[in-house]
C-alpha cells in the first residue's frame, strides 16, 4: 500500500474541518499581527478606574469634536494589574502617551530618572503660572519634587491631578440616635465612649476596610502626627528615632485600646474596603474609615443613607492631628512619545472648569480645579462639601521629604494587625518592625 | 556500509518521532523556558521593577532561607494540602464509589458535582464571605453558617471562622477542598467504570464480602488513578492562591500565607522583584523534589 | 424472613447513600441558586432582602449585562479562544504524548520531565518577560498571541495525562496497525486517538474551564476591548470601589451555562469511551 501523506488518508469532512481551522488561525494571525502606523493626531491613554471609564470615553468623544485628535482610552483594572502593565510596558518600551504611575515616590522618581516622563515645570508655569494655580496646590504636590529631594530627580512638577480625595471617618446619624448620642464625638475618649454605648445597644461602632494594609497605614499615620508630629515621624524614617520610642508605642497601643474596648468590628483585618463600604452602607456599622470615592458606592446601594464626615478624633491637643489627602489620581504624560505636546494640551483641557465639573458630577469626586470645586459642591452631594473641608488639615506620604522603607511599612501594618487580632503586644511589634529596620538601614536602604 | 545506511535510517526515524513534539516544545521554549530563564536571571539581582537592577548573587536566597515567614507559608500550604488530600480525596472516592453502581440520577449527580470547579473564584469568594460573615445586626447573626447554629441549638459553636488565627486556615482548606473535589470525581469515576466487571464477579464468586472485594479488587485496579489524582492535587493545593485573597483579602496577618500570597507580596506591595524571583525558584525546586518523592512512591507500588 | 432483612438492608443502604449524595450535591448547588437569586433583585434589595425567592423579581439585570458589558462581542471572544486553544492543546499535547509514551528519540526523558516539571513552578514574576517578547515577536493584543500563551498554559498537564493514557494502550492494536501498513500519524490518528477519547475528554473540560475563566493574562496581554473575553468583560461590573452585584452576578450566571453544557457534552463522552474503549484481556 502506498505510502499516503496524512491529510490525504482523512475523510472529506473532516478534512474541510481542518483548511477550516488553519485559515481560521491563519486569518487571525494576519488580522491580529497587522499594526498600522501610529497616525500622529491620536493620543493612547491607559487608566485603571473603573467608575470612570465611560466618562472618560465621553469626554474623549467630545474632545475629538473640539480639536479633531482622538483620544484613546484604555482601561486596565484592577489597579494591581494595572501596575504590573505600567512596569512591563516600559520595560518593553510601549508605555502609552498618557498614564499613571500607582507606586511610591520612590518609584515615581525612578521612572523620571529613566526618562520616562515629562516634566510638565514649564507648561505649568506659563502664562503666570496659570495652569498650576487652577488646580489645588496639595493635588499638584502629589506628582512635585522639591529642590534637592532625597530621589535625586530634578525638582518640578511632573503629573497632573485629575481629582482629590481624602481619607475620614464617617458616621450613621441615624444609628447613633438609636444610642442616644446626639452629635459626633470630637476627641477620642467621647469616641471610645460612644462605642460603648453603641455597643450596650447591639450596633457595631467601627468598621474599615483593614484587610488592606493601606488604610491601616493612613488611619495610625493620622494618629502618629497627632502624637508626636512631623519631625519625630521624619525623623524615624530617617533612622534616627526607633520605633520602640514610648510615643510610637502609644501610636501601637491606640489599636490595643480599640481592640479592648470592643471598638472594632469583627473580623476586621481581614475585610477588604469593599466589604467594609458594604457594612457601612447597609447599616451594620455606626463609624466608618474611608476616602471621599465612598460617597458614590454609599449612593449606589443606599441612597438614604444619612451620614457625616469628621476627621479622626484627635487624642490629645500636642499636635494637630493630619489626614491624608491629595491627587485621587494623576496622569504623567510619556517624555519618548511624538505626541508629548498633543497630549500635555489634552490633560490641560481635562482639568479646564467645564471638564472638570462633569467629571465630578459623574463620579461623584473632588475635582482637582479650584472653580470648579464650589460649583460640583452645589450641585452634589451634601457631604461631598464635608469631605472637602478636610484638605485643609491634609497630608500625604508623597509630599513628605522622606518616605520609609517598603518592606518595614508592611511589617508595621501586619504588626498592627497583629495587635488587634491579640496575637502581639504593642512593645512586641515595636521590637518586631525596629529589628527589621536597623536590618535595612545596615543594608543601605 | 550497511551500519552507515542503518545508522542514516535511525537518525531519519528520531528526526521523524521528535518532529511530533517540535510544536509542543517550540511553544513551551517561547512561553516558559525563555520567562523561567529570565525569572532564574533576576533571582540574583536586586530590582523594583524600573531602573537598573544591582546583581547581589547569593544574596536573596540567603535572605530566603532565614525568611520564617516564607517557611511558615510552606507550612500553610503542607497543611491545606494534607487536607485536600484527605478530606477532598476521601470525600471524592466516597462519591465515586457511591455513583458507581447504577442508581437514579447519576447524570444529575455527575452534573452537580462538577458545579464547584466551574464556578469562577469571584463567585466562591463571595458566596463563602457571605456564609462565613461573623457579624450581626440588630441581634441577628449576619453570616449564614452562623445563624444556622445559632438556630439549631449550637449558639456555642458560633465563631469567627476566617478571623480566628485557629480556624482560619482550617476554614479555608474545606473551601478550597469543597471547590475542588469536583475533579477527583470525575476522574475517579472514570477509573472506577473501566474495572472489569468480570473481576467483581469473580470475587463475588469467591464469596468476599464488600470490604473485601473493596481491599482487593477495587483499590490496586485503581491505584494508576490514585496516583494521579494525589499529584495533582498537590500541585493544585500547595499553588492555591486566588481563593485565599477573595475570602479574607491579604491574609489574616500572617496566618493565611501561602508561597503564592508571598511571591505577590514581594512583587506588588514592596517592589522586590528579585526576592520574588528567588522565592519562586526555591518553591519550584520544593515541589519538583515532592512530585519525584511522588513518583518514587508510585512506582514502588505498582511493582507490589 | 432472611429475605426480608436482605432486602430491609439493602434498601436502608441505598437511603443513606442517596442522603449523603445529597446533602453533598445541595452544598453544591447552593452557590448557582444564589446567583441566580441574586440576579433577579437590583442593587438596593440584593443585601437586604433576605427571603429565598426575591419579593419582586427584576428581570432587567440580564439585560443590562448584555448591553452594558457588551456581552455579545465578549462571548464570541470567549468562544473563539476556547475553541481554538482546546483544539490545539488537544492536537499538540496528543502528538507530543504519543511521541514521548510511544516513539523513541534521543533527550525523550529529559524533554518529558521539563513539561512535567513546568507545572510546579509557577511564574508569577514572569509577566514581565513574557510582555517584552510578546512586544518584540509583535504578538502584543494580538488573538493569535493569547492563543498560543494560553495553549503552554494547559500544555504541560494535558501532555502528562495523555502519556499516562497512552502507556495503558495495550499494543496489539498499534502492531496490527503498523502491519497494516499505517504511518505514525496514522497509528496517532486511527488507534491512539479514538482509545484516548476519555482522556481527551477530561482535557477539554479542563482547558475550556481554564480558558473560559481566564482573565489574568487577558487583562494584561490584549488590551483593545474588541478582543476581550467574557471574564475580562464582567470585571467591568465589579468598580474599584463599588460593584453592581446583580447584574454582575446575572452576567457570571450567562457565563456560566455554556461551560455546563461543555461538560454535560463531554461526560457522555468519558462513559461512552470507557464502555466501547475496553479492549478484552
Amino acid at each position: 500500500m502506498r505510502k499516503l501523506k496524512w491529510p490525504y488518508t482523512l475523510t472529506v469532512s473532516r478534512r474541510c474541518q481542518w483548511i477550516a481551522l488553519c485559515s481560521c488561525l491563519i486569518l487571525v494571525f494576519f488580522v491580529g499581527c497587522s499594526q498600522s502606523p501610529r497616525p500622529s493626531n491620536k493620543i493612547i491613554l491607559w487608566h485603571w478606574m473603573t467608575d470612570c471609564n465611560d466618562t472618560f470615553l465621553k469626554l474623549a468623544q467630545q474632545y475629538k469634536q473640539e480639536t479633531g485628535i482622538e483620544v484613546v482610552v484604555r482601561l486596565f483594572a484592577p489597579s494591581d494589574s494595572y501596575s504590573q502593565m505600567i512596569i512591563a510596558a516600559a520595560q518593553a518600551h510601549v508605555l502609552p502617551d498618557i498614564y499613571g504611575i500607582l507606586n511610591t515616590k520612590a518609584i515615581v522618581a525612578d521612572f523620571i530618572k529613566a526618562g520616562l516622563v515629562a516634566d510638565l515645570t514649564d507648561d505649568m508655569n506659563a502664562n503666570g503660572g496659570a495652569w498650576a494655580n487652577s488646580l489645588f496646590d496639595k493635588a499638584l504636590a502629589d506628582k512635585r519634587f522639591e529642590q534637592g529631594n532625597i530621589y535625586g530627580v530634578k525638582g518640578g512638577i511632573y503629573g497632573v491631578p485629575i481629582d482629590v480625595t481624602n481619607e475620614q471617618m464617617l458616621y450613621n446619624k441615624k444609628l447613633l440616635a438609636k444610642a442616644g448620642i446626639t452629635s459626633p464625638p470630637r476627641t477620642y475618649d467621647e469616641f471610645i465612649k460612644d462605642a460603648q454605648a453603641l455597643n450596650r445597644v447591639g450596633i457595631a461602632p467601627f468598621v474599615s476596610g483593614w484587610g488592606e494594609l493601606w488604610l491601616i497605614d493612613c488611619f495610625a499615620s493620622n494618629y502618629a502626627f497627632n502624637i508626636m508630629g512631623d519631625d519625630k515621624i521624619f525623623s524615624t524614617y530617617y533612622g534616627q528615632t526607633k520605633y520602640t520610642d514610648p510615643d510610637w508605642i502609644k501610636v501601637f497601643s491606640v489599636f490595643a485600646d480599640l481592640r479592648d474596648k470592643g471598638v472594632l468590628i469583627d473580623g476586621i483585618v481581614t475585610k477588604g474596603n469593599k466589604y467594609a463600604e458594604q457594612d457601612f452602607a447597609l447599616e451594620r456599622a455606626a463609624f466608618a474609615f474611608n476616602g471621599s470615592w465612598c460617597v458614590n458606592v454609599y449612593h449606589d446601594m443606599n441612597p438614604n443613607l444619612d451620614y457625616g464626615v469628621m476627621p479622626p478624633p484627635a487624642i490629645g491637643r500636642a499636635y494637630p492631628l493630619k489626614i491624608w489627602g491629595g491627587a485621587g489620581s494623576s496622569f504623567v504624560v510619556n517624555a519618548n512619545s511624538p505626541n508629548k505636546d498633543k497630549a500635555i494640551a489634552f490633560l490641560k483641557w481635562l482639568t479646564e472648569r467645564k471638564q472638570q465639573v462633569i467629571l465630578a458630577r459623574e463620579t461623584n469626586k473632588l475635582p482637582s480645579n479650584k472653580e470648579a470645586l464650589k460649583e460640583a459642591l452645589l450641585a452634589g452631594s451634601p457631604v461631598l462639601g464635608e469631605f472637602s473641608k478636610g484638605m485643609n488639615q491634609s497630608t500625604h506620604p508623597t509630599i513628605w521629604p522622606v518616605n520609609e522603607d517598603p518592606l518595614v511599612t508592611q511589617a508595621f501594618d501586619k504588626g498592627i494587625q497583629a495587635i488587634i487580632i491579640g496575637d502581639k503586644t504593642p512593645q512586641q511589634v515595636a521590637e518586631d518592625v525596629q529589628n527589621l529596620k536597623d536590618r535595612q538601614m545596615a543594608r543601605g536602604n | 556500509m550497511n551500519s552507515k545506511a542503518k545508522a542514516a535510517a535511525i537518525y531519519k526515524d528520531n528526526l521523524q518521532n521528535f518532529f511530533f513534539v517540535l510544536p509542543a516544545f517550540v511553544i513551551f521554549c517561547i512561553f516558559y523556558i525563555y520567562p523561567f530563564l529570565n525569572m532564574i536571571f533576576l533571582s540574583f539581582h536586586e530590582w523594583k521593577g524600573i531602573g537598573l537592577m544591582h546583581f547581589i548573587g547569593l544574596q536573596n536566597y540567603k535572605e530566603l532561607i532565614g525568611d520564617n515567614l516564607w517557611w511558615d507559608s510552606m507550612v500553610h500550604a503542607g497543611y491545606i494540602t494534607l487536607i485536600a488530600l484527605t478530606f477532598q480525596n476521601a470525600l471524592a472516592f466516597a462519591l465515586a464509589l457511591a455513583c458507581d453502581r447504577q442508581i437514579r440520577m447519576k447524570r444529575f449527580y455527575c452534573m452537580v458535582f462538577f458545579i464547584p470547579p466551574v464556578l469562577s473564584e469571584v463567585v466562591v469568594g463571595l458566596i463563602w464571605n457571605w456564609i462565613l460573615n461573623p457579624e450581626m445586626q440588630a441581634g441577628q447573626h449576619i453570616g449564614l453558617l452562623n445563624h444556622l447554629l445559632f438556630s439549631s441549638g449550637l449558639p456555642q459553636m458560633v465563631h469567627n471562622w476566617l478571623g480566628d488565627p485557629k480556624t482560619a486556615l482550617t476554614t479555608i482548606a474545606i473551601v478550597h477542598s469543597w471547590k475542588g473535589f469536583g475533579w477527583g470525581f470525575i476522574m475517579l469515576l472514570a477509573g472506577l467504570q473501566t474495572i472489569d466487571k468480570q473481576l467483581y464477579e469473580a470475587a463475588k464468586i469467591d464469596g468476599a464480602g464488600a470490604w473485601q472485594t473493596f481491599i482487593n479488587v477495587t483499590i490496586p485496579m485503581m491505584l494508576p488513578v490514585i496516583l494521579v489524582v494525589m499529584i495533582l492535587t498537590i500541585l493544585g493545593s500547595m499553588q492555591v492562591f486566588v481563593l485565599i485573597l477573595s475570602m479574607v483579602n491579604e491574609g489574616l496577618v500572617n496566618h493565611t500565607d501561602v508561597p503564592v500570597t508571598r511571591i505577590l507580596s514581594s512583587m506588588t506591595g514592596t517592589d522586590r522583584f528579585g526576592y520574588a524571583c528567588a522565592e519562586a525558584v526555591i518553591f519550584g525546586m520544593i515541589l519538583v523534589c515532592v512530585s519525584f518523592m511522588m513518583k518514587k512512591l508510585s512506582d514502588r507500588v505498582k511493582q507490589i | 424472613m432472611k429475605t426480608n432483612k436482605y432486602v430491609l438492608w439493602g434498601m436502608a443502604k441505598s437511603t443513606l447513600i442517596h442522603v449523603f449524595l445529597m446533602g453533598v450535591a445541595l452544598t453544591c448547588l447552593f452557590p448557582i441558586f444564589w446567583m441566580v437569586r441574586c440576579a433577579f433583585m437590583t442593587n438596593e434589595t440584593v443585601f437586604v432582602d433576605k427571603a429565598f425567592i426575591p419579593h419582586h423579581l427584576n428581570f432587567g439585570n440580564f439585560a443590562i449585562a448584555w448591553t452594558k458589558g457588551n456581552f455579545g462581542v465578549y462571548f464570541l471572544n470567549s468562544i473563539i479562544y476556547t475553541v481554538c486553544v482546546v483544539g490545539g492543546i488537544v492536537l499538540v499535547s496528543s502528538l507530543a504524548a504519543f511521541s514521548f509514551s510511544r516513539l523513541k528519540f534521543p533527550g525523550k526523558n529529559i524533554i518529558f520531565y521539563l513539561f512535567v516539571a513546568a507545572m510546579m513552578i509557577p511564574l508569577p514574576g514572569s509577566f514581565v518577560a513574557l510582555f517584552v517578547l510578546m512586544n518584540k515577536l509583535h504578538l502584543i493584543n494580538t488573538r493569535f498571541g493569547y492563543i498560543l500563551c494560553m495553549i503552554n498554559v494547559g500544555l504541560s498537564m494535558s501532555i502528562l495525562l495523555l502519556k499516562t493514557f497512552f502507556d495503558k494502550m495495550p499494543h496489539d492494536l498499534e502492531d496490527a496497525a503498523r502491519i497494516d501498513g499505517c504511518s505514525k500519524i496514522g497509528i496517532w490518528w486511527h488507534v491512539a486517538l479514538p482509545l484516548a477519547r476519555p482522556a481527551i475528554a477530561v482535557i477539554v473540560i479542563f482547558n475550556s474551564l481554564n480558558v473560559w475563566n481566564e482573565y489574568i493574562l487577558a487583562t494584561l496581554l490584549l488590551g483593545d476591548s474588541q478582543l476581550m473575553p467574557l471574564q475580562r468583560g464582567l470585571m467591568v461590573f465589579q468598580g474599584a470601589n463599588s460593584t453592581d452585584y446583580p447584574v454582575l452576578m446575572a452576567g457570571l450566571t450567562m457565563a456560566a451555562i455554556p461551560i455546563i453544557m461543555v461538560y454535560l457534552t463531554m461526560q457522555k463522552h468519558i462513559i461512552k469511551g470507557l464502555s466501547l474503549g475496553e479492549v478484552a484481556g
